[in-house]
């Protein structure tokens, strides 16, 4: 079985974003950029898979500006096999139905038994692509995987939702996006980094795919969220009572 | 314009979330709603009380009951012919379905509005809401899932909407439902509680947590939630994570005991009412946004103020 796996570059999740002062959107000249960690996540489950015996081949794919080729090559360094980059321009951001159309049109070439994606990238908080994808391809889709059992023709989802945790069976092929519990990524050593720079990284463009870009959502502003004012700081305990008596709860 | 809102109920009632939703669709336009599920008519019995709905539209069949969305998709683009935006509480549940949903109607969904500006209008947040984006959709017809917290819910009752069976092509027979582990809780449900008693990686563990916290969350009547840190330690099950990619919580008062206040914890709960933050590190981030702050250690705080609380 081959495992497709989409990663997204995007801010570091330990950067404080900065809304741009006239309001066109983030800033995101010189700040770091890193894997979504839910597609770290997604890439460390496939390796394992394939350590287990489960998958012979990881393809890794990302729809991005050239630099999302630091993003593949990282990929690459923790054990997947070879790379895509879908590239776009600089400042282009595809949204989710037009990177799941992309992903469509890869999977029809690679036929994937699995497609393991991140549940939300912690950019645009859509949580969408997979579920997208999956519909594309017409597949089920495991999302907000916990765990995740490949047996025979069938994969084992076990999620991660409101009340607790539900699991389902698909059949393969199926679509899985990863939760925070799923796995902790490895780092990529040293010689695996050098290794990685070896393997075949492949750069495309959408239009290969004939798949139209332009974006379905305009956005109009971007402003700063309202900031909370600053509260007291209280001595001790009975002071911190005597507030919560103001308040009505003590 | 017309609306069909998706009623999140567990084959016996209604869930809160939907009526948040419905008030999000409600100043969208009209409001119709879709129950589907299985042995689901008391459930739609109750969802024609919800006041604004017109009509509920009833699909009762076996391939309903899990709320598969492979199941579900399907049954939803067929009723779509009839409406301009399909509204869904941004649940895990509905947030598994409704892309799908967008995706075979080929338009763009609008994840976890908070609020409605116009008719294909909306504001939603970003980058663990350290942003807050006005988007509009060019798409003939919209998906959109609401953010609970930042809708009023709709009055549950005084409605008298008409039920109409409906049905669609049934089971995709490509996923099954094996089982869940639901926890059945003492304490308020997360999303609705009107108090929230949340504990860090500071809990050191599952024992602590509980002795530590559970008995502060008993006297005030609160719901119990914690950090990603917590969680992923295995104090607490991962429902009780609050966060960007948790649940958003905006409880009348929010207690964070023992946590620093990461982005994406704040995320989260930063539109509660009253942050009361307990910390030992007086430059913990989160004291920026705590109306009351107490630099203590935890073990001997919280003891002392579930004691002192009558
Ligand atoms: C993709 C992604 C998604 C994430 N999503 C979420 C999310 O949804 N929700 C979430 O919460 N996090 C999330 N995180 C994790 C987040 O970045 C932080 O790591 C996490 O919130 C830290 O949890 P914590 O505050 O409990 O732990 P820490 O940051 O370790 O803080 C512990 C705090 O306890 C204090 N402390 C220690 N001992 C005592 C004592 N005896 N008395 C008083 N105080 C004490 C310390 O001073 C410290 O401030 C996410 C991270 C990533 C990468
Ligand atoms: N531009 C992209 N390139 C590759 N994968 C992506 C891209 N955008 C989203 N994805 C995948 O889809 C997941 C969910 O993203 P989103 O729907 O944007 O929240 C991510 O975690 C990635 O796995």
């Amino acid at each position: 079985m081959k495992i497709l796996v989409p990663v997204k570059r995007v801010i570091d999740y330990n950067v404080k974003p900065r809304v741009k002062a006239d309001g066109s959107g983030v800033d995101l000249s010189n700040v770091k950029m890193s894997m979504n960690p839910f597609d770290e996540i997604a890439v460390e489950e496939a390796v394992r898979l394939k350590e287990k015996g489960k998958a012979e081949e990881i393809v890794v794919v990302s729809i991005g500006p050239a630099k999302a080729q630091d993003t593949l090559r990282t990929a690459l360094a923790m054990g997947v096999d070879r790379a895509i980059l879908v590239q776009v321009d600089d400042a282009v951001e595809v949204e989710p139905l037009a990177v799941a159309k992309i992903l469509k049109a890869i999977a029809d070439v690679e036929s994937p038994g699995l497609v393991l994606l991140g549940k939300q990238s912690i950019s645009d908080d859509s949580n969408q692509t997979g579920q997208m994808l999956a519909a594309l391809m017409d597949r089920p889709q495991g999302t907000f995987a916990n765990s995740v059992d490949v047996e025979g023709g069938a994969v084992i989802v076990k999620r991660e939702v409101d009340g607790g945790l539900e699991t389902v069976e698909l059949t393969l092929p199926a679509i899985v996006t990863t939760d925070l519990r799923l796995n902790e990524p490895r780092y990529a050593s040293l010689p695996n980094i050098m290794k990685a720079k070896a393997k075949p990284l492949e750069i495309r463009s959408p239009a290969d795919y004939d798949i139209d870009i332009s974006p379905r959502i305009a956005t109009l502003k971007v402003v700063e969220p309202p900031v909370r004012s600053a509260g007291v700081r209280v001595a001790d305990v009975d002071e911190l009572v005597a507030k919560l008596t103001s308040l009505g709860i003590a | 314009m017309k609306t069909l809102v998706w009623v999140e109920h567990d084959n016996a009632s209604v869930k809160d979330a939907t009526l948040s939703a419905v008030t999000a669709a409600a100043s969208m336009g009209d409001v119709d709603l879709l129950v589907a599920g299985k042995g689901v008519r008391a459930v739609a019995e109750q969802a024609a009380n919800i006041e604004p709905a017109r009509k509920v539209l009833l699909a009762d069949d076996a391939a309903y009951e899990h709320a598969l969305p492979e199941n579900l998709a399907p049954l939803v683009v067929g009723l779509m012919q009839g409406y301009d935006a399909f509204v869904v509480p941004a649940t895990t549940t509905g947030k598994n379905v409704a892309p799908r949903v967008a995706a075979l109607l080929d338009v763009m969904q609008l994840s976890e509005i908070i609020s409605v500006e116009g008719r294909k209008t909306f504001t939603r947040t970003i980058y663990a809401g350290n942003a807050v984006a006005t988007v509009e959709s060019h798409d003939a017809k919209l998906v959109v899932t609401v953010r609970g917290t930042a809708f009023d819910k709709a009055a549950a009752n005084g409605g008298s909407a008409a039920i109409e069976d409906v049905s669609g092509p049934g089971d995709a027979g490509t996923s099954r439902f094996v089982s869940a582990e639901i926890a059945r809780s003492e304490r308020p449900e997360l999303t609705s509680a009107k108090i929230i008693v949340s504990g860090g990686r500071a809990l050191k563990d599952a024992a602590t947590f509980d002795e530590v916290i559970t008995p502060l969350a008993e006297k005030l009547g609160a719901g119990v939630g914690a950090s990603r840190a917590a969680v992923d330690a295995g104090y607490v099950p991962n429902d009780f994570q609050v966060g960007q990619t948790g649940k958003i919580v905006a409880p009348e008062v929010y207690f964070a005991i023992g946590i620093s206040g990461a982005i994406q914890h704040l995320a989260g709960m930063k539109d509660s009412k009253t942050i009361i933050a307990i910390n030992k590190d007086e430059d913990a981030p989160i004291f920026q946004v705590a109306d009351i702050g107490l630099v203590a250690d935890l073990f001997k705080a919280v003891p002392e103020l579930t004691g002192k609380i009558r």
